[in-house]
């Protein structure tokens, strides 16, 4: 990674425009060239530094329905009932994490009442607590790292 | 990677089918062509102008957060990830919310019901850093920056990723 791929990232996490030639634009704004440019796009993605280029949806504007939820599941358990709720396709994400509630996952579906009958599930199923911390509120400003 | 069925409401939305073609044609990413626009609309027999217009409101609705880069904060060498959780007055949390939401060391903020007596916290904020001694030094720049405005904080780290297939939207039928 050089300066100018260092200049690239920082650069397009401010936005693209939307127009004809945007590779051109942006490319002038840094001091390269269009082809450049697209060819470090495709570098960066195909190494992995950038894991995605494009529009970011906001899900929830959309009507979809969203909710993060931690459980404390015991160690012998773990991976059995982590198998279980990775089973359902609404649940995207799940990580273990070091805390007493030690696992979080993310549900989403099309409906919000369709949020319930799978936190239900797994309650019933695992014989667990699932928390349901669904957002009240966001602050998205920007996702900005100086690299 | 698994797709999530999620369709939805006519009535819910403001958007129509084409716009709902034109998620659909984004959503793994811009081409990196140098038209793209053009070459989106291409593909689905659009007019280009058409299809700028339409992805120009929908980042003005807030449909698209904005369009760019998402950096890969671990191979880019952020290797500290926390979860840095807060537990603010219900009268502040809006302010501070916006406030630890502004650092440029936070991508993800958000205000959360509290589940008491198991998790007091209210506002989590993703704290990212290149090792936990700069998360946790990251998050007490926050813990002062916040003084009585906040009862207790915590930071939880991921020590697995058990599932992350993402949120896929599909075209609708």
């Amino acid at each position: 990674m050089d300066n100018l791929d260092r200049l690239i990232i920082n650069t397009l996490q401010d936005g693209f425009p939307i127009c004809d030639n945007p590779y051109a634009v942006v490319a002038q704004d840094i001091g390269t060239n269009e082809n450049e440019l697209i060819q470090r796009i495709d570098s960066l993605l195909d190494e992995g530094l950038l894991s995605r280029f494009g529009p970011m949806f906001n899900a929830d504007k959309m009507g979809g329905a969203f909710t993060l939820c931690a459980m404390t599941v015991p160690k012998e358990h773990f991976e059995q009932i982590a198998n279980y709720v990775n089973s359902f396709d609404e649940v995207a994400h799940n990580y273990e994490r070091e805390h007493t509630l030690n696992m979080w996952f993310v549900v989403g579906t099309e409906k919000p009442e369709q949020i319930d009958a799978v936190l239900d599930s797994i309650q019933s199923h695992t014989g667990l607590v699932v928390h349901n911390m669904p957002k009240q509120e966001e602050f998205f400003i920007k996702l900005k790292f100086n690299v | 990677m698994s797709e999530l069925n999620i369709k939805y409401d006519n009535d819910a939305l403001l958007l129509d089918d084409v716009d709902y073609r034109i998620i659909h044609a984004t959503q793994k990413g811009l081409p990196r062509t140098p038209q793209p626009y053009h070459f989106i609309a291409s593909e689905l027999e659009l007019d280009a102008g058409d299809v700028m217009q339409r992805i120009q409101r929908m980042q003005d609705i807030g449909v698209i957060r904005r369009i760019g880069a998402v950096p890969n904060h671990y191979a880019l060498g952020f290797h500290g990830n926390g979860m840095t959780v807060w537990d603010v007055p219900d009268e502040y949390a809006h302010d501070v919310g916006a406030q630890v939401g502004a650092l440029d060391f936070v991508s993800h903020c958000y205000l959360r019901p509290r589940h008491l007596p198991d998790w007091p916290y209210n506002l989590f904020a993703m704290v990212h850093g290149r090792d936990r001694d700069e998360v946790n030094a990251k998050m007490e720049n926050i813990s002062e920056l916040l003084g009585s405005q906040c009862r207790g904080h915590s930071v939880l780290y991921s020590s697995r990723i058990l599932k992350k297939t993402g949120l896929r939207i599909t075209e609708r039928r």
